[in-house]
C-alpha cells in the first residue's frame, strides 16, 4: 500500500538528496496551463502537490492566495481537478501526486465521494490543511481503506506528546512546518534549528518519510538537504505570477525554476 | 439535538467542541492548535478565578459603565398600536455597541497570558475600535483588520482607531469585507501566534474563541433579567426578544440568561442581513437556508456555492455582512429554541427612519433590522405582550451611509 509515495522517497534516498515536491495550484493559471506545468516539471519532481484552490484559505499566504483566487477565477471546480489528475497520470513521465487543500471543499463534495474520485484518477495522497489531528482520525481510516496516503501536518509549536501521539497515527509521510508562518513567508528561523526539530520527528519514527516545506526558495534549499524531502510551493506561484505580468509562459519559466531546484539538491 | 438545562450554551458542546453534535469545532492548521488550547485552558481556568472575576466585574461596571439602560419606547408603541415596544440600549456601553464586553474580557486574557501584542477582525469598525480602547486602556499594542470596503463605509470607527493608537490593516482579497478582515487576521496568528493574542469579533470561529465572546456579550441579559424583574415585578408571561444577527455575538449576549424558559413565554427572534431588495447576495445563512460548511475553523451554516467557495455577501450593515453565523445560532435554530428571518437593506432604513422620528434613540443599521421586525410584528400584537429590541449599536459610524440614502438624516 502506499507504494509509490514510498517508492519515491527510496529513489532519492538511493541518489543520495532530498526528494523535491512542488506544489501548485490546480486550475492556475487555466486547467490547460496547470496541467502543462504539471508534466513539464514532472521529470524533475519527485512528487507533485497539487492544491485545489478555495477562497477562504486561513493559512496561505499571498502568493498561493494570487494563484488560488486566479484558479477559482478562471472557473476551476473539483471535478475539472480529477481530470486534470486523471490527464496527468497517462503521462508515462507522471510522478506520485497528492491532493492538498481545505476541508469544506471536501465536506461539500462528499467524503466518500471525493475519495472515491480520487482513487479513480489514481491520487495518491492527500493533505487538509484545517483538519488536525484528532479531529483527522476517521477521515484518515478512510483514505488509508482507500490506499491514499494521508498527510500529517506537524509544526514547530507542536508539543512533543502531541509529536508521538501524531506520527503514530501517520502513514508513510509526514510534513514538518518550517517556522510559525502562513505558505511563502520568508525563512525567519535558522536552518539548523528547523534541522534540529526534524531530527526530533525522525527519532522519535526514523522509518516514516519527513518532508519540510514552508518558505523553501531556491536560496533556501540546500541549507536542508539532509532533509528526507523539500516542498516549494509559493516560489512557484510567484514565478507564475511574474511569468504572466512579463507576457512570458509561465510552462517554460516554472520549468526551469525547478530544473534549478533540482540541480541545488544533487 | 437538545437543549440542555440548567448549563450555558457556551458549554453545551462535546468533546471536540460541536454543539449539537455537529455545529462548531477546531477546523484549524496544526500551527494554532497549541495557541487555541493554551487559550482554552487559562480561560477555563479565569472564568472559576476569583480574583479575575471581581477585575472583569470591576470594568464591566467602571469602564464599560454596566448596566445599559433598559427604556420603553413609549411614542413608538403607542404609533404602532400594538404590543409594548422595548429596548435594551447597549449602545450606551462605553464607545458605543456591545463589542466593548468581548475585547475587555480578550485584553485581560491577554494580559494575564503576558502577552503583549492583540489583533483582531472589525467589520462595522465597532469591534475594532473596542478592542483598540481596550488595548490602550491595558497598554497592549493593537492591529485591527479590516476589509478595505469596510473603511471606507465606516470611516468614523476608523478615526476612533487610529486615535487610540492601533494600526488598521487594510485587506484587498475577496469582497475586502469582514469575512476577509477574518481570513487575514487568522493568517497574521498563524505566523505570530507565539507573541500575540487573537480576538475574534463575534461568537463565530474556533470553539474557544465562540466561548469566550459568548460568556462577554452574556452580561446583556444578566442585566436585563434584573431590569425587567425590577419593571414588572416578575418575568411577564409574553416576551419576544428581538436581536439582530451577523456572527452573533450581541443576540447570543442578549438571550443567554433566558434559554431556560418556555419559548412560549420568551421567544427569541434573530434577524439577518437580507442585503439590497431583490439581490441574491444576501448574508442570512440561517433564515436562507443555506448549507452547512466549514468557515474559519468552525463548522456553521454558510453562504456557499456547492463546490463550498464562500460566497460574497452584500449588506447596508457592514456588521451583518458575514456569509457564516455562530455555531451557537445554528444550534438554537435546528433545536427550535430561537427562530431566524431576515430584513432588506430598505426595510432597515425606514424603521431607522421611524425609531428616530419617534423615539430618542440612535440605533445603527444593524439593530435596525431587529427594529424592522419589531415594527413588522408589534401592530398584530396585545398591548400586554413585550417586543424587546437590543439596540446593540450607536449610528454615529453610519453617519456618510445615512446621508446618502436619507434625506433628512439629521
Amino acid at each position: 500500500m502506499f507504494n509509490s509515495i514510498s517508492e519515491a522517497f527510496k529513489k532519492a534516498k538511493k541518489e543520495n538528496r532530498p526528494a523535491l515536491l512542488t506544489y501548485t495550484v490546480a486550475g492556475d493559471s487555466t486547467k490547460k496551463k496547470s496541467l502543462e506545468i504539471l508534466n513539464s516539471i514532472s521529470k524533475n519532481v519527485d512528487i507533485c502537490e497539487l492544491g485545489f484552490p478555495h477562497n477562504t484559505p486561513i493559512a496561505d499566504g499571498g502568493q498561493i492566495q494570487t494563484s488560488a483566487y486566479r484558479a477559482i477565477k478562471n472557473g476551476i471546480k473539483i471535478r475539472d481537478i480529477f481530470q486534470i489528475v486523471k490527464k496527468f497520470k497517462k503521462n508515462k513521465y507522471s510522478k506520485p501526486l497528492i491532493l492538498m487543500g481545505y476541508y469544506n471543499m471536501i465536506y461539500q463534495y462528499g467524503e466518500n465521494k471525493f475519495l472515491n474520485d480520487c482513487k479513480k484518477s489514481k491520487v495518491d495522497g492527500l493533505i487538509v490543511v484545517d483538519l488536525p489531528w484528532p479531529e483527522n482520525k476517521n477521515f484518515a481510516k478512510k483514505c488509508k481503506k482507500n490506499s491514499i496516503s494521508f498527510i500529517q501536518l506537524l509544526s514547530p509549536t507542536t508539543s512533543k506528546a502531541r509529536l508521538k501521539k501524531i506520527i503514530k497515527d501517520s502513514h508513510n509521510m509526514i510534513y514538518y512546518i518550517s517556522m510559525l508562518s502562513t505558505t511563502g513567508g520568508k525563512l525567519k528561523v535558522s536552518p539548523k534549528k528547523i534541522l534540529f526539530n526534524y531530527n526530533e520527528i525522525k527519532k522519535i519514527s526514523p522509518k516514516k518519510n519527513c518532508v519540510i516545506g514552508f518558505g523553501i526558495t531556491e536560496k533556501t534549499i540546500d541549507k536542508l538537504k539532509k532533509a528526507d524531502g523539500l516542498v516549494v510551493g509559493s516560489a512557484i506561484c510567484k514565478e507564475i505570477t511574474r511569468s504572466l505580468k512579463n507576457r512570458q509562459n509561465p510552462v517554460i519559466n516554472v520549468s526551469k525554476m525547478v530544473t534549478k531546484l533540482k540541480n541545488k539538491i544533487l | 439535538m437538545k437543549i440542555k438545562k440548567r448549563i450555558p450554551l457556551i458549554d453545551q458542546h462535546d468533546k471536540l467542541g460541536f454543539w449539537g453534535g455537529k455545529f462548531g469545532g477546531s477546523y484549524i492548521p496544526e500551527t494554532l492548535k497549541k495557541p487555541v488550547d493554551d487559550l482554552t485552558k487559562k480561560f477555563s481556568k479565569l472564568r472559576n478565578n476569583k480574583s479575575f472575576l471581581k477585575k472583569k466585574d470591576y470594568y464591566f461596571k467602571n469602564y464599560i459603565g454596566s448596566p445599559t439602560p433598559f427604556v420603553k419606547l413609549e411614542n413608538l408603541s403607542k404609533h404602532l398600536g400594538g404590543a409594548q415596544i422595548w429596548a435594551k440600549v447597549v449602545s450606551e456601553a462605553n464607545g458605543g455597541a456591545h463589542k466593548i464586553y468581548n475585547a475587555t474580557v480578550h485584553a485581560l486574557i491577554c494580559k494575564s497570558m503576558g502577552k503583549k501584542y492583540i489583533v483582531g477582525d472589525t467589520g462595522a469598525g465597532y469591534a475594532g475600535k473596542m478592542l483598540s480602547m481596550a488595548a490602550k486602556k491595558f497598554g497592549l499594542k493593537c492591529k485591527i483588520f479590516m476589509g478595505a470596503k469596510d473603511i471606507k463605509r465606516q470611516k468614523p470607527n476608523c478615526d476612533a482607531m487610529r486615535k487610540n493608537g492601533a494600526e488598521i490593516v487594510p485587506v484587498y482579497t475577496g469582497s475586502q469585507t469582514l469575512v476577509d478582515a477574518v481570513s487575514e487576521c487568522m493568517r497574521y496568528w498563524v505566523s505570530n501566534c507565539d507573541t500575540t493574542h487573537m480576538c475574534v469579533g463575534s461568537t463565530v470561529g474556533p470553539n474557544i474563541f465562540v466561548k469566550v465572546c459568548g460568556w462577554s456579550t452574556s452580561q446583556i441579559s444578566k442585566e436585563l433579567k434584573v431590569q425587567i424583574k425590577e419593571e414588572f415585578g416578575k418575568i411577564p408571561k409574553k416576551i419576544k426578544l428581538i436581536n439582530c444577527v451577523g456572527g452573533g455575538s450581541s443576540a447570543y449576549g442578549f438571550w443567554s440568561e433566558f434559554v431556560d424558559f418556555p419559548k412560549s413565554q420568551i421567544e427569541f427572534i434573530g434577524v439577518e442581513a437580507g442585503g439590497p431588495k431583490h439581490s441574491k447576495l444576501h448574508a442570512a445563512p440561517l433564515s436562507r437556508g443555506a448549507k452547512l460548511g466549514i468557515l474559519h475553523g468552525a463548522a456553521s451554516y454558510v453562504c456557499q456555492n456547492n463546490d463550498g467557495q464562500i460566497n460574497e455577501t452584500e449588506s447596508i450593515s457592514a456588521g451583518l455582512d458575514y456569509p457564516g453565523v455562530s455555531p451557537i445560532h445554528c444550534f438554537l435554530k435546528d433545536t427550535k429554541r430561537a427562530k431566524y428571518t431576515y430584513a432588506t437593506d430598505e426595510e432597515a432604513l425606514s424603521a431607522y427612519k421611524l425609531v428616530t422620528k419617534y423615539e430618542k434613540l440612535n440605533p445603527s443599521l444593524e439593530p435596525s433590522h431587529a427594529f424592522a421586525e419589531a415594527i413588522k410584528i408589534a401592530q398584530n400584537l396585545n398591548k400586554d405582550e413585550i417586543i424587546i429590541v437590543n439596540s446593540c449599536g450607536d449610528a454615529k459610524k453610519d453617519r456618510d451611509i445615512l446621508k446618502k440614502r436619507i434625506k433628512n438624516y439629521v
